[in-house]
């Protein structure tokens, strides 16, 4: 699980006099689903393609699979296989003829891999109609089967489930899930969709205005922001009970919320109710990544 | 690079440009041949079955008078006086300039295709070769992938050059096999004339030789494919240094009519030489038409040409292989 496949270092764009890119830093290990998390214009959709060779950075590194993308394109390249915003094929040809076209550009791919790769993406039905045909998720699916057919260790995916409906989302994330787990590819997933990447990933990067403000596990995140709302009467005899002990903030609808800590919390509610405060409800609340990326950004919105 | 190839014809293919363009051909080549059959009957009509001399004796006569008429400018005067020179020369040597037949056909429809026809239709297949890849977003897969874009744009420009090949070929037979239908298939040895010098406003026929249709034919669609492959090279360009495909082939467009009307009001602007567009009519130089600027010759042309095309590839490839994919 060590093996880092994927690691960026100091990468900056600049155009014109205005820097796009601030700096980014992080490197990714095999078998893992790595989000990147950021409101649209953060510097995501830029980033990947400077990941995937689209664009030239101004400065930094970037290696996939220990080659260098600027030094060493082709065998870079080889060890990647990527969809960039939407997965856009020739919809003039057919489905199977966009795989061979794209696999021509490989060094050797057979045609049982490449029936693998369908049957994978479950577009064995279809293989053979013409791509303009096809619905949005059979396009995202046909262009995962084209990026997976250089066998590659990294997946870049822009955006996957954009434009799918809930029954397509909802595949996309299991067959993600388990390119990640079963076929060990590290898969780095780009979204603005907070729900998504919680539900995706093992870790994320939070990326705002161009530099990466935090790099860690979901579980690590969302553990840091647990916390417990209070609905007590009197209202202000329990702020200054639970002040004395700990954090104390003001919530919505007249609520009281504090850090969650196990066991801390049962001694801090009987010292409520020992005090004769009446606590009507007490609640813990698992936060959304949603909540942290409010407080990470200082409230820049999020769609 | 043979694969790389192979994808970009299974795409022109696909995109079926070069049977449109073939049924354009085909349409006007039919077009052509039917009013030129009508100008023959209407000629039969009038003057009778006669001898193609008494005709052309007739057409030199024709010219003369409307030289001597008034009104006329100069320039117009001192061209007709050269076609009255050649056709004369025609005459005493016993050469008729228009043997009937499908290879005379597709001589002249080529002379009169090479600086507009025939380009238009290398545009609609050269227009968006690049263009479209980055219209369509399919450019972010093509350079993702673990081949260098230069590869990728020389399987482009191969690509090209085996279309345009095909074009002019496929010019080149469809024009004899419709027109043969009704002027016949016969004429491959008629002798031409070619090698015809314009000095001012005397011909100059000192290195004129009489040659087989054949070989004329032969010389003449090289210069066609030339021509053919300098526009391709040209829209190329265009195609990779602007995204959106009609604005490319609007540019390319006004250029290449803004070069004929050009050629026939340039005759005092010299510098304008150097423009491709100006240099497109190479066929006038075999057939003996004076050239749109004095002392131009097919030398000069042929090297304009070249480096307008020379630079157009390396203007390509600079750019396509530094650009920003955004």
């Amino acid at each position: 699980m060590s093996e880092i496949t994927l690691s960026v270092k100091g990468l900056k764009k600049t155009i014109g006099k205005k820097e796009i890119i601030k700096g980014i830093d992080f490197d990714l290990k095999r078998g893992e689903v790595f989000g990147f998390l950021g409101p649209n214009g953060a510097g995501k959709t830029t980033t990947i393609r400077m990941l995937v060779g689209l664009i030239k950075p101004s400065a930094g590194t970037i290696e996939i699979g220990g080659y260098n993308v600027r030094k060493n394109f082709t065998k870079a390249m080889a060890q990647m296989g990527c969809i960039v915003e939407n997965p856009e094929l020739y919809s003039y040809l057919t489905g199977w003829e966009n795989l061979e076209h794209f696999a021509r550009m490989l060094p050797e791919v057979d045609r049982d891999y490449m029936n693998y790769v369908v049957e994978l993406v479950r577009l064995d039905e279809r293989i053979h109609d013409r791509v303009s045909t096809y619905s949005l998720g059979m396009r995202q699916r046909l262009g995962i089967a084209q990026a997976l057919l250089g066998k590659p260790k990294v997946l870049i995916l822009d955006e996957p489930t954009n434009g799918l409906d809930p029954m397509g989302i909802r595949e996309m994330r299991n067959f993600i899930r388990y390119l990640a787990e079963e076929e060990g590819l590290t898969v780095l997933v780009s979204s603005h969709l907070l729900s998504e990447i919680q539900l995706m990933c093992d870790r994320v990067a939070i990326i705002s205005k161009g530099s990466v403000i935090k790099v860690d596990y979901v579980e690590n995140l969302l553990a840091l922001q647990e916390k417990v709302i209070w609905h007590a009467e009197p209202r202000d005899t329990a702020k200054e009970i639970l002040g004395g002990v700990t954090t104390v903030s003001d919530g919505a609808d007249g609520a009281l919320v504090t850090p969650y800590f196990e066991n801390e919390s049962a001694i801090w509610n009987r010292m409520l109710v020992e005090k004769g405060v009446q606590v009507n409800e007490m609640n813990r609340k698992l936060p959304a990544l949603e909540d942290l990326f409010l407080e990470l950004t200082g409230g820049e919105t999020i769609d | 690079m043979i694969n790389l190839v192979r994808n970009e014809m299974l795409k022109i293919v696909r995109k079926k440009r070069i049977l449109i363009v073939a049924g354009i051909i085909a349409v006007l080549v039919a077009l052509f041949t039917y009013s030129q059959y009508r100008e023959i009957e209407r000629r039969l009509e009038r003057f009778g079955d006669v001898d193609w001399r008494t005709t052309l004796q007739q057409q030199i006569i024709d010219t003369q008078n409307r030289i001597t008429s008034s009104g006329i400018s100069d320039e117009w005067k001192s061209e007709l006086q050269l076609r009255i020179q050649q056709q004369q020369y025609y005459l005493d040597n016993n050469v008729n300039p228009m043997e009937p037949g499908a290879p005379s056909f597709a001589r002249v429809f080529a002379e009169h295709s090479i600086n507009l026809f025939l380009p238009l239709m290398i545009m609609v297949v050269a227009a968006d070769i690049v263009s479209s890849e980055r219209s369509a977003g399919t450019v972010k897969l093509l350079l993702t992938r673990p081949v260098k874009r230069w590869r990728i744009l020389m399987s482009k420009y191969i690509t090209l050059i085996l279309s345009v090949s095909t074009i002019v070929v496929l010019f080149g037979v469809l024009s004899y096999l419709i027109s043969g239908l009704i002027f016949g298939y016969q004429g491959w040895a008629a002798p031409v004339i070619t090698g015809f010098n314009v000095e001012g406003n005397e011909l100059n026929t000192n290195a004129v030789q009489m040659i087989p249709q054949w070989q004329y034919l032969l010389m003449e669609f090289s210069l066609v494919w030339f021509v053919a492959l300098i526009v391709g090279t040209i829209t190329f360009m265009l195609s990779v240094l602007i995204r959106n495909t009609p604005a490319g082939m609007g540019v390319m467009l006004a250029a290449l009519i803004s070069g004929a009307i050009l050629s026939n009001m340039v005759s005092s602007w010299e510098q304008a030489k150097y423009l491709f567009m100006i240099n497109l009519n190479l066929t006038g130089y075999l057939s003996g038409q004076a050239p749109p600027i004095e002392g131009m010759t097919l030398g000069f042309s042929l090297v304009v040409l070249a480096v307008w095309g020379l630079a157009a590839l390396i203007v390509s490839f600079a750019v396509f292989i530094r650009q920003d994919i955004y």
